[in-house]
């Protein structure tokens, strides 16, 4: 909830419908927003809320690899998840686009709602394709398609029935501007994707992602397969896209995590044990278990 | 530190390596020695083939009919018998395999009935041909009454050649990696948009690869034809499949009596006359050409995609 949609004390009665116009929560009445606790600070809570997770757990058949999950994911703001291997983060990071459903005997409970609409992600009767479409995602190892350059970034866009050679030649440059590949590949769209280097692949796979106007981005370890200055270069490029695309990245790297996050979650053994805004989160963690981990005492 | 042996001089070592590395050199002329003799025995049955052929290897071979006289037969009749026979197979067996292929590998759900399925598919590679041969000629001769034709043994042949074209296919695409599958998910494509965007280009040239080979396979078969009663002597053609009308095709030929290489060339072999071994060997030689022929198209194709795709 918004800090700008509570009305002021002395009106809360009168006024009520005020506040109607803006998103509430569902069974909630307007005069019980007053005593919401106070979660974070103010700056914080101005930023609304793109995705929020509830008692979110999943299963791989019987074996639990989240365990009641709770986060409230920032609109425009880098969320990142750490934690050592193992710990649940990319199977959580799968949830957000249904990726699990691939995989036969995986069940999950809970909800994650994506707001503004309150859909419930994870529901039986929600479409993963819906899900999809709404959410893209960047993986660890580059995966071009071995098709042209053009028609990597062009895909998403053509599954959505986008058709007409000047309005794909647009978008598709706008998305591999967005990812800073553009100046590279201008001249060489018809060539295979296969055919860039480790960075640029990567880079192609974020702009396929980005050619579909995703309401979240998901990155799950995207720098593991990459050298220094390729890995710079995606960071570089994660920090800009916060203005355009909410982003959540799994990542094995707290220095990566401290550099490109606005908040970061930590999550050992299938559970979030902290969750902050970043600069807080690695200066003045609130749990010893987090201290101990970024400070390099286990994982 | 006692555990640990004292430091060889260069020559023992020397001595130490190269006499574990005999048995590597060793393994290489094994290995050598059995692929040439293999190779070899098949070079001199061709060459043999071609030499006591060589007085019938003309065009006039190939453009004449079979004759009661040895010097006048020629196999027009068996090659072209054969031609439009794997063209039915060919047309029946891409498209089943294929299909049944990406259903096992892409849609079904792993339980013990696709299971079983599987264990069936890869056995049925492993039956006679002659079984093939005596299942069609009850269910397509009589049951479905196409008789004698070019579309029942078309059909036999398919039937015997899927199992080795899903097998093939299954493997091509599973050798299309996860992370293109997840790629293309991700991007809130449907299972058959994967299948028909990705999946199935990227492994095309494995496919095709299989289904040459099962061609090349089906091209030498004679026992399921004689079962379904392939005539071994015919002097006539088919009807053209093309004709001056509307709509200029015809299939009239699917329903034509036919005979095939190896029968003829069976034929011939059974004959007490030494003329036709010569021709004999001749229509041995051009089917182990075709068949040589096929397998070079399928490594060809093979290559080719590699060389577009490598992951």
């Amino acid at each position: 909830m918004p800090a700008a949609t509570r009305p002021p004390p002395q009106d809360s009665r009168s006024d009520a419908l005020a506040a109607a116009p803006f998103p509430t929560e569902k069974g909630r009445s307007t005069p019980h927003v007053a005593i919401e606790p106070p979660v974070r600070a103010a700056a914080d809570a101005a930023v609304p809320i793109k995705a929020r997770a509830e008692s979110l757990s999943f299963y791989y058949g019987s074996v639990r690899a989240l365990n009641s999950l709770d986060i409230e994911i920032r609109e425009r703001q880098v969320t990142a998840l750490i934690g050592p291997s193992g710990c649940g983060k990319s199977t959580f990071l799968r949830c957000f686009n249904r990726m699990h459903d691939l995989t036969p005997n995986t069940r999950y409970e809970g909800r994650i709602l994506l707001m503004p609409d309150g859909i419930d992600l994870v529901a039986n009767g929600v479409d993963p394709i819906e899900v999809r479409m709404r959410i893209g995602m960047v993986f660890q190892k580059p995966n071009p398609f071995p098709k042209s350059i053009f028609e990597n970034v062009a895909y998403g866009l053509r599954v959505r029935g986008m058709r007409g050679k000047a309005r794909l030649d647009e978008a598709v440059e706008q998305a591999l501007r967005g990812a800073a590949l553009w100046d590279e590949v201008k001249d060489r769209l018809d060539e295979s994707g296969l055919s860039l280097s480790g960075g640029q692949q990567q880079r192609l796979c974020i702009a396929r992602a980005l050619a579909t106007n995703p309401e979240i981005l998901l990155f799950d370890e995207p720098t593991s397969a990459l050298d220094p200055i390729a890995t710079a270069r995606i960071e570089e490029l994660i920090a800009e896209l916060r203005d355009k695309v909410t982003v959540i990245i799994v990542t094995h790297n707290m220095q990566q995590a401290a550099r490109v996050s606005d908040y970061t979650a930590f999550m050992y053994l299938g559970e979030l044990i902290e969750f902050d805004e970043t600069s807080k989160f690695f200066t003045n963690p609130s749990k010893k278990a987090t201290e101990d981990y970024i400070t390099g005492r286990y994982g | 530190m006692h555990a640990v042996a004292a430091p060889a001089s260069l020559d023992t070592l020397h001595a130490d390596v190269s006499r574990r590395k005999l048995l590597d050199r060793l393994f290489v002329m094994v290995g050598l020695i059995v692929l040439f003799s293999a190779l070899l025995v098949l070079v001199v049955l061709f060459l043999d083939l071609v030499r006591e052929g060589a007085p019938k290897l003309t065009l006039d071979f190939l453009s004449s009919f079979p004759s009661r006289k040895a010097e006048r037969a020629g196999i027009l009749s068996a090659w072209v018998g054969t031609s439009l026979i794997m063209l039915v197979t060919a047309c029946v067996a891409m498209p089943v395999g294929v299909a049944a292929a990406i259903y096992l590998e892409e849609y079904a759900p792993k339980n013990w009935f696709t299971a079983v399925i599987e264990i069936n598919v890869t056995n049925l590679a492993g039956v006679p041909s002659i079984i093939y041969g005596l299942l069609a000629l009850g269910l397509f001769v009589y049951q479905f009454e196409l008789g004698q034709t070019i579309v029942a043994a078309g059909l036999t042949l398919a039937l015997l050649i899927l199992p080795i074209v899903i097998v093939a296919t299954r493997e091509a695409i599973r050798a299309v990696p996860r992370a293109i599958r997840e790629a293309a998910y991700a991007l809130g494509a449907t299972r058959w948009e994967v299948t028909a965007h990705h999946v199935l280009p990227y492994s095309l040239g494995g496919i095709l690869t299989g289904m040459i080979i099962g061609l090349s396979r089906a091209i030498g078969e004679t026992a399921p034809l004689i079962t379904i009663g392939a005539l071994s002597f015919i002097a006539f053609l088919p009807q053209s499949p093309f004709t001056g009308e509307f709509p200029f095709l015809s299939f009239a030929w699917l329903k034509d009596a036919f005979t095939a290489m190896p029968i003829q060339m069976f034929n011939w072999v059974s004959r007490p006359d030494p003329a036709f071994q010569v021709n004999a060997a001749a229509a041995g030689a051009i089917l182990l050409g075709m068949t040589l022929l096929m397998n070079g198209i399928a490594i060809y194709v093979r290559y080719r995609y590699r060389k577009k795709i490598n992951w």
